[in-house]
Order: C-alpha cells, then structure tokens, then sequence
C-alpha cells in the first residue's frame, strides 16, 4: 500500500482552503528541505539547496488544490444549497458522500427521487442549483450549529489499490505532490530546487502565478494528472492519454506551449533511462504551466502528467507503475538538466 | 440491540434481487435468537417461524419484509487499451441519474472493485450530450487487463454499489440499500419486542426475495404459509429536497400506516389502535391502484390474505445515499410488535364486520 499516496488523497483541501493538505505536506518535507515558507495564498514554497554545481534556479510546481463545493445557504429544512469550486460535470454529484466544513460533517448529495418525477425526466442531468447537501440537521437552525455559509464540502472516496491500479478522490494533483514530496526525500540535485506546493489552480492558476514571481525561476517543470479517455469508444481512435503507457509529457495544453527544448531534454532522458512514457495529446486543459512561463520576463517550463480516469469525479483510477515513472523520470529529467539545455537556441 | 451496527451489517451484506444468499445468511443470524425454526424456499425467500401461546391450531400472521436490493448485472465485456471494461444492465429500478462516479462490487469468481465511469460528454455523440449518462455510455472499471477481467467475470454476474452505512446528525443515517434493509431490521426489533411476551398467533417472518424485480417473493411465501393475514414493510417517501407534497412524510414523524386498494381497511384500523394504544405518532399514507410493495403479491395469494402495509419514511429513494431516521425504524418494530401482541381469536371476525358493518 502506498501510504503516501493514501494520506495524501484522503486529505481534505479545496481550492483556497488547502490547509490540512499544507499542513501534511510540510510534516512531509521539513526534514528534507532547508528552508519552507508560506506565502499570502497558502503557497507551501521550500527551498532543497543544490551541492554547488549549477547556479540554475529550479522551480518544480504541484498544486495541492482538489475540486469540492461551497456552501451557499442553508434551507428551512435544513439541507444546504451549495456550488462548485474548480469545475464539475453535474452527473457525477448526484448521489455521492460528501465531508463539510472543518468538522467534517457527513453529508449526501440528493435530489427529488426518481419515482416522483415525470418518466421523460428519468434521464434528465439534475442540475446543481436544484440538489441539496443532506447532513441529517432537522432544520435550518440545527444545520446553523453545525456548518455555516461559505464552509467547504469534499468527497469521502477512501483511497485503494487493485492490483496495478488505484482509486482514490483527489490523484488531480496530490499523486504530483506525491511525486514532489518523493523529489525533495531524494538527494541534493545539482542545483537549488524550489519546490512550490500551489494553491488555487483548478479556480484559475493562483498561487502558481504569486509563487512563480517570487521565486524567480530559470526554469520551471509541473507535476500534474491528466484526464486519460482510454474507454471503449466508438470512434477507436487513440487516446489522449492511456493507463499503463506510462507518464505522459506535455507538448501543448490549452493554455501554454511547453517549452520544446525542455520537451525533448525529458525525451532523450526518458530513453536513456529506459522510462516508458506517452505524448499527451496537444490541446485541452489548463495547467500551472502557463502561468509559470508568463511570469515577469518569461520561464521556459515543461510539464509531466500523471493519467487518471474519471477526473472531477468521486474516484479517480490511475496505474500505480505510472505513478512510479512519473517520480523516476521528473528525477532523471531534474538531475540531468543543465543551463545549456535552455540556453540553447530554439 | 444497536439499530446502526445492524442496519450496517444488512445494508453492506450485498443480496441483489435474484442472488439474495449473502444478505439472507446474515438475516438468519440475526433472527436467530428470536425464532423457533427456519426455512429457505426455493425462490430464495428467507422463512422464520415464532409459535405463539394461543390453543392449536393457531392462526398466522406473515410479516414481509423484501431483502433484496436494486442492482447492475454485466451484460458485456469490452476491451480499450489493454483493459476490460464491463457493460451493465439494471436489476430492479435503479436511478441512472446518480450511476456516473458510483463505487461497485462485481461480483465474479471474486468480489471486484470497481468505479462506474464513461467518457465526458464532450466525446459523446451529440444526442446523449444533454442527458445522464445511461447504459450505453458508462462502463464499470474495476482497472484489469482484459484478460484478468475475463477469468474473473461472466456476462450475468451481479454488480451491487459500494457504500457504507453512514451517521448523519441525530439519528439520521445514509447508505444504500436501507430500501428495504430497513424494514428487515423494523422485523428484527419486532421480534425482539416479543421476547418474552405473549402472543397467540404463530408469526411468520418473510424476508422475500425479488421484491423489486417482480414480488416473486410476496406471491410465493404468502401461497406456501397460507396466512390468516399479513404485513408488508416498506419505506415511502420521505419530505426532503424536491419532495414536498402531500405524497411525503416527515425523517422522524413515526411509521406511515397505509390505506388504499392493497390494504384491508381492518388491517389499518388495527394497525392504527396498536399506535394509539402505544401513543405512538403515525402517519397515514396513500395509494389508488398499487402500492408498488409486496401487499400487492400478498393480497391475491389462494383465496386472498388480508393485507396492511406499514412504511418507513425514506429520502433519495432508489440512491446510494437513501437516508432515513432510525427512530422510526424502531418504532415501526415496536408498532409491529404491539399489534401482533393483541391479536386474539376475533380478530379475523373483526376484519369481515369491518367490510360488512354499517359506518
């Protein structure tokens, strides 16, 4: 059982409200890193000084955020309107466990019962607006004891292996802070590593912009999951990203072009260390990537994805050999980066 | 006795309808120690028999409560990528609504974890974009190569959801399957009620088999006990998100007593002075044609049965989270109990004055 993977996913941290994931990545790290910190949003930024051989400043980026809700009021009866934080497709709300507010009270997401509706509505999406949190409270005093407007609700997925594979609730992205944590327990690479455990990245890219304009970096590399669609599909054509194929590197998502000198520097690494890995299929989902490379003048940035079905879900599945080639090769690509490679004429 | 712990055994006891063996093992040891014998039939229902106190021969009383749960069955096997993906079938009336994101058991030569996933709606074609996703587009993934999934699973092999039983607030639970696990349990705390206390009909306790499917169970137990008169329990509506009117009761208003074509209005008389007798508060409750329970199967048995029908209030119907307070769990046995306590030699006269005697 992977334990670190376990405590990871089955911590609660919503977009902007990622404190218990800080606080279990910093007991992590301490003893790893030279120096941590946090900043205004709640980025977790921690220094692994280098052994002297390059003065290149590295930034490697793992937002801790995972998708939840909101509350937004609480009703007469007592159930709770709520909204999303970070993006959901409404079908996979309905009828699932959910955990509110800092005490982590149990809730269930439920709406009007199949038999009392009409039969063409059977199939009908239910929309957000019209489901309620259900904690059980007889009315909207007794709910007002125990959560209050603006609380923070989670999935309860507990985390389990299959075999080669894993299901858990939030693998976008703690399976990259994960990987991130596994980075800084390794020996001192050649360089300073700034690692920046993000906040805020499913509502925006936030603390991944603050973090990079404070650290300043030569160049950046992100840790990510990426959607995988690799189900039966009637139009058999290849997948973005499949299970099992190993970890997929970014050439292009839908807001930034991964810089192609650090893209083919992962390549030849990979190879030469025998990694499998995969080429994400270029377009499609925003990651801190793009907010990295804007910052001040520019940071020539790559990405590694974890792939993971069912994202924005309850329970994600990804390859458990996958998630262990994304750690060699995000190490391999580290410890054999030079400043030539990005000094290099693109 | 806990009402949780058991409730939680009988909800995460898996025992879909038409493969009830597991949930049915588990109810007969829990019954156990309140009944004087046992009988499986071959349907599948689970029969418990407590004589009474009352001279040979004694009249029976058949309380049905329906064991089995809505379900998945693997309808096909498909491969993408190396993986073997299944395709499902519904057994019993599930809620396509909810299935996307949902945990499974598959139940093959082993019991598999599984996800119920499907492609975003963005890659479906443009006709299913606006709707849930139903059975043409989701799969159950329990993350095998296709040659694992095809050792281990069959076309027709069970698939029940994964959920533990959880505590709300107060007495207010969430899990699946409490339709009708809950009613099994308002047996049990019926049966523990009449511990020690006297009663002169034999009770024939019927934990049925297929209620959802068909009422396989109802029809076939009631023929082969050949009650004087029987209750089914089942669970109703209860008032919640979106469910409001007049068709909805109260988490913790007391059991629903039902009135209507499958009821024998005598049966709810009595059920209503055992209530009062408890000072107990009640509810009724109503249907005009069927009630969708097994007093339907029970009513028409041989030369028909007279028939009540008490209910258990129940949110998110048809759900992994269907929830419910468990105070009325156990009122509704101690209801049950009462009533059964008070049955005597004129009580079946009492039921056809019912029908004949001027109001």
């Amino acid at each position: 059982m992977n334990e670190l993977l376990k405590q990871l996913t089955e911590a609660v941290g919503v977009a902007s409200a990622e404190k218990e994931v800080r606080r279990l990545i910093r007991d992590l790290i301490a003893d790893h890193v030279d120096e941590w910190r946090v900043d205004a949003l709640g980025n977790l930024l921690a220094l692994k000084r280098g052994n002297g051989e390059s003065d290149l400043r590295v930034m490697v980026d793992a937002h801790m955020d995972e998708v939840g809700l909101m509350i937004t009021s609480i009703e007469s009866n007592g159930t709770l309107k709520f909204t999303g934080v970070g993006g959901f497709d409404d079908r996979a709300l309905l009828g699932k466990v959910v955990q509110v507010g800092p005490k982590k009270h149990v809730g269930v997401i439920g709406a009007r019962p199949i038999h009392l509706l009409k039969s063409n509505q059977r199939n009908s999406v239910v929309k957000m607006e019209d489901m309620r949190i259900d904690i059980g409270a007889r009315n909207k005093e007794s709910a007002g004891k125990k959560v209050q407007v603006g609380d923070y609700a989670a999935f309860v997925t507990a985390y389990q292996e299959l075999g080669a594979t894993a299901i858990g609730k939030s693998f976008d992205n703690r399976a990259g802070c994960a990987a991130l944590v596994e980075l800084l327990r390794a020996d001192s690479y050649p360089f300073d590593l700034h690692a920046a455990f993000t906040v805020q990245e499913e509502v925006g890219l936030r603390g991944a912009q603050v973090a990079a304009y404070a650290i300043e970096p030569d160049v950046a590399l992100v840790l990510e999951c990426t959607p995988a669609y690799d189900l039966p599909n009637e139009q058999d054509v290849s997948p973005n990203v499949a299970l099992g194929k190993g970890p997929a590197i970014y050439v292009m998502d839908s807001r930034a072009i991964q810089d192609r000198r650090l893209v083919d520097h992962i390549r030849r690494t990979a190879a030469a260390k025998d990694i499998p890995y995969q080429i994400r299929r270029p377009g499609g989902g925003g990651t801190n990537t793009s907010a990295i490379q804007q910052s001040r003048a520019g940071v020539p940035s790559a990405t590694i994805g974890l792939p993971g079905r069912y994202s924005h879900t309850p329970a994600m599945m990804i390859n458990l050999a996958d998630y262990a080639n994304v750690v060699r090769l995000a190490e391999a690509t580290l410890r054999a980066l030079t400043p030539e490679i990005v000094k290099r004429e693109r | 006795m806990d009402i949780f712990k058991h409730l939680q055994l009988l909800t995460e006891t898996p025992g879909p309808s038409g493969y009830e063996q597991p949930v049915a093992a588990a109810i007969e040891e829990a019954w156990r120690p309140y009944v004087d014998s046992f009988n499986r039939d071959r349907v599948g229902n689970l029969i418990a028999l407590k004589q009474g106190q009352g001279q040979e021969p004694r009249p029976r009383l058949l309380l049905a409560a329906h064991m089995d749960e809505i379900a998945l069955m693997v309808s096909q096997i498909e491969t993408h990528n190396g993986y073997g993906f299944l395709r499902l079938t519904n057994v019993g009336g599930v809620d396509i609504r909810h299935l996307y994101g949902q945990l499974v058991t598959v139940h093959g030569r082993r019991d598999l974890p599984g996800v119920l996933g499907s492609l975003p709606a963005a890659m479906l074609p443009e006709d299913k974009r606006d709707k849930a996703f139903g059975f043409e587009e989701l799969v159950a993934d329990v993350g095998l190569p296709l040659d694992e999934v095809r050792a281990q699973v069959s076309i027709g092999d069970f698939i029940t959801f994964r959920q533990p039983l959880r505590r709300l607030l107060g007495h207010r639970i969430a899990g699946k399957a409490l339709d009708n696990r809950a009613s099994v349990a308002t047996v049990t705390v019926c049966l523990e009620n009449l511990r020690g206390r006297r009663h002169e009909w034999d009770v024939v306790a019927v934990a049925t088999a297929q209620e959802e499917t068909r009422l396989l169970g109802a029809f076939t137990s009631a023929y082969a006990q050949q009650p004087e008169a029987a209750v089914a329990i089942d669970v109703t509506f209860g008032k919640g998100p979106g469910a409001s009117d007049e068709r909805t009761f109260e988490l913790g208003g007391g059991p629903v007593l039902e009135l209507g074509p499958n009821v024998h209005p005598g049966m709810y008389q009595a059920l209503k002075d055992a209530a009062e007798a408890l000072e107990m508060k009640f509810e009724t409750g109503t249907h005009s044609r069927a009630s969708g329970t097994d007093a339907f199967g029970l009513q028409i048995a041989r030369e028909g049965i007279p028939t009540g029908l008490v209910s258990i209030p129940l949110r998110y119907m048809h759900t992994m989270v269907e929830s419910l307070d468990t105070a009325d769990v156990e009122r509704c046995g101690r209801l049950l109990g009462e009533f059964i306590a008070r049955l005597n030699g004129n009580f079946l006269e009492k039921l056809t004055a019912n029908l004949m005697e001027g109001d």
